[in-house]
């Protein structure tokens, strides 16, 4: 049976620099790999590579058992992604951003306010992105997750700016996403405290 | 056949192969531009309504129809590199770039020299080839200064090469739009509408230094690819053990 | 949190969604769309001052100043066009979501030019009448400027999309823009030449409408090429 997300091969060069070479992975229904490695290594690039935002020099991704180049569509309509920058308009509420994100990927049939509670910033929700300090606003990209409806997450340091309760938060999360037959593909550099399968990347 | 395409495209491949064929191009054009220009400059009568600086055309003809064939070289061998992921046909838009601009500037400046017995001045705005030739300098520098602006030779490349193909599609506008804006007052212009009236003894030289020219521009640029092929597969073991050798390279 | 029926986001929502948001943050910032429009007005007067301002003047070089001061307004504001978005990361969001990129470029050049060029064409007959345009010029400048806009908005689109971020952006993307938009200038600013003279000046107005939808089906995809290369 083929993996759900799987590897091949992956090597990718920044000018001469070899960030990372002959990478490969099969990642199935309810598990995480984890990408291990100091800053700088090629984590993020790695990341950004299996999403297809930087081009490979070789190897390919399959989502599927299929090229990920060949069905790119379909391939992003099943994934979410947290980057280290957050990625909202700072112009505007937490609320205004996560509705228009409506239109980038599947949305779960729940009431957005639920999903706001529980990351806690329901109370947020009417104040400009620009209000909200760093880990309020990962909490937002948490809630970005949670609004998806899609199988593979792909999240870049989640732990980032977040207190012992938000870290608490991130790991309950990802853990209810794995054991609800999702996947994760996770660049962290500390303790993850997951509970289900980890496969482990590590560059250096 | 496809064989011996991918063999081409490899960069040692190239390299040697180039070396090879330089020598080739550099003496038959060189011979010829040494007839065209005696001919042209000694041999040819006159021009009847021109007297004798039509001659410039002997150099200015040569210099702007390649300045319009270095760009399209440019644009489709950018495009090669962009489609099929070939790097040395990066290596060829990036070496054709400053040849073409060049002849581009070779092209202006014989221009005005021609121009000015006629026009009484150095530039002449009403000239629809001239202002063309201009803006695609302009092309030239744009897609220099965006090669420029990129540190990463791989992003340089690609984003080179989409803005080569979108001028490529522009030039053919560019030309109408120029000519059109030209008609409009009746400027002088440096060719009759009809074409030159033309006699043998005025055409063989021009048609030898065209050919010539072409053959020199091809050595030029196979110079420049070649530089440009070191230059970026320097840390490979091909161009390691090249520079280790006896010989060192010619 | 994973179901089997999903209702997947469509096209045309993602882009009338896209044009929404911007034009709610330009709604937000509407220091944004002044600007540019402040800015033409502002230009066009440098050149009765510079070069005098005796009525044949006026009406020889109207159509030129108007057209070559909207061309730089517009030129100023394209830089910005994907830049914000870039640097906050909500452009990645873009990048790896179901939605087309093309599709996305599309909505943000239509986003900026309702933004910039349709206030530049509402303002042009204030500014053209200060040159002694007449009525049927007028009529003419704002049909080639809604042209002409929706054709430099579309290809700046690709310049602005492959300069992102490049140290002094602006100026690159002029110099790489400027001689691909040589050609609607000439044919804007000539035909409404023409038409201030009375000479026949449809020509001019077909070549142009055909650039601008020429520009529509395929900028998008050259910008969105260009925003992929970007992000390497």
């Amino acid at each position: 049976m083929t993996a759900k997300l799987s590897a091949t091969g992956l090597t990718l060069f920044r000018g001469d620099r070899c960030l990372f070479e002959d990478v490969g992975f099969a990642l199935d229904a309810g598990q995480l790999l984890l990408l291990e490695g100091p800053n700088g290594s090629g984590k993020t690039s790695l990341l950004k590579a299996i999403v297809g935002m930087l081009e490979l020099e070789a190897g390919a991704v399959y989502w599927d058992g299929d090229p990920v180049l060949e069905q790119r569509q379909l391939f992003h309509g099943s994934l979410a992604w947290m980057a280290h920058r957050v990625g909202f308009k700072a112009d505007l509420t937490l609320v205004e951003n996560l509705r228009f994100e409506a239109v980038l990927r599947p949305q779960v049939a729940v009431d957005i306010d639920d999903i706001l509670e529980r990351v806690d910033v329901a109370r947020l929700k009417r104040l400009p992105m620009r209000s909200l300090s760093a880990g309020q606003q990962r909490r937002v990209a948490l809630a970005r997750m949670l609004l998806a409806d899609v199988p593979l997450w792909l999240m870049d340091e989640p732990y980032t700016n977040l207190d012992r309760e938000g870290s608490i938060l991130v790991a309950g999360v990802v853990n209810e996403h794995l054991a609800g037959g999702g996947l994760c593909v996770m660049a962290a550099h500390q303790d993850v405290d997951i509970d289900a399968p980890v496969q482990k990347v590590t560059l250096r | 056949m496809w064989n011996y395409l991918h063999k081409m495209a490899s960069p040692p491949h190239f390299y040697r192969l180039a070396k090879i064929l330089i020598p080739w191009l550099v003496l038959p054009g060189a011979l010829l531009i040494a007839y065209g220009a005696y001919a042209g400059l000694f041999v040819a009568p006159p021009d009847y309504q021109q007297g004798d600086a039509f001659r410039i055309i002997y150099v200015h003809v040569p210099s702007a129809y390649l300045s319009m064939m270095a760009y399209m070289i440019m644009a489709i061998s950018a495009g090669i590199g962009l489609i099929w992921r070939i790097k040395l046909a990066h290596a060829v838009a990036a070496g054709a770039a400053p040849v073409g601009a060049s002849f581009t500037i070779l092209a202006l400046i014989t221009g005005a020299v021609w121009g000015r017995p006629m026009w009484g001045t150095w530039w002449e705005w009403g000239d629809p080839r001239l202002t063309s030739e201009l803006i695609l300098l302009f092309l030239y520098f744009g897609y220099m200064a965006l090669r420029n602006a990129i540190d990463d030779t791989a992003k340089a490349d690609k984003a080179s090469a989409v803005l080569a193909m979108v001028g490529a599609i522009n030039v053919p506008i560019i030309h109408f739009s120029v000519q059109w804006w030209s008609s409009l007052h009746q400027g002088p212009t440096l060719i009759r509408q009809g074409g030159p009236a033309i006699d043998n003894e005025m055409l063989y030289p021009l048609l030898a230094m065209i050919v010539g020219f072409t053959l020199v521009f091809a050595a030029l640029l196979l110079r420049r690819v070649r530089a440009e092929v070191l230059y970026r597969e320097r840390r490979t073991n091909w161009v390691r053990e090249l520079i280790l050798s006896p010989r060192g390279d010619g | 949190m994973i179901t089997n029926e999903r209702e997947l986001p469509g096209l045309m929502a993602g882009f009338v969604a896209t044009v929404k948001r911007d034009l709610l943050l330009a709604w937000k910032r509407p220091g944004d769309v002044l600007n540019p429009v402040v800015f033409f007005a502002v230009v066009s007067t440098l050149f009765p001052l510079a070069t005098g301002a005796s009525p044949e003047q006026l009406e020889f070089s109207g159509p030129g100043v108007l057209w070559v001061a909207a061309l730089l307004a517009t030129l100023l504001s394209l830089n910005s066009l994907f830049l914000a978005d870039y640097e906050d990361g909500s452009l990645d969001q873009f990048v790896v979501s179901l939605q087309p990129l093309p599709m996305l470029a599309l909505a943000k050049a239509l986003a900026h030019w309702l933004t910039s060029g349709l206030p530049l064409l509402l303002v042009s007959p204030l500014v053209a009448v200060s040159f002694r345009m007449p009525a049927e010029a007028i009529g003419v400048l704002i049909v080639t400027l809604l042209f002409g806009t929706i054709s430099l908005g579309l290809v700046g689109s690709i310049g602005a999309a492959l300069t992102i971020g490049l140290h002094r952006g602006t100026v690159l993307l002029s110099l790489l823009i400027l001689p691909l938009a040589m050609p609607i200038l000439i044919l804007g600013a000539r035909t409404v030449s023409l038409a201030a003279t009375n000479e026949t000046y449809s020509a001019g107005i077909y070549f142009l409408a055909a650039y601008a939808v020429a520009a529509l089906a395929l900028a998008p995809f050259a910008a969105a090429a260009a925003l992929r290369i970007s992000y390497e």
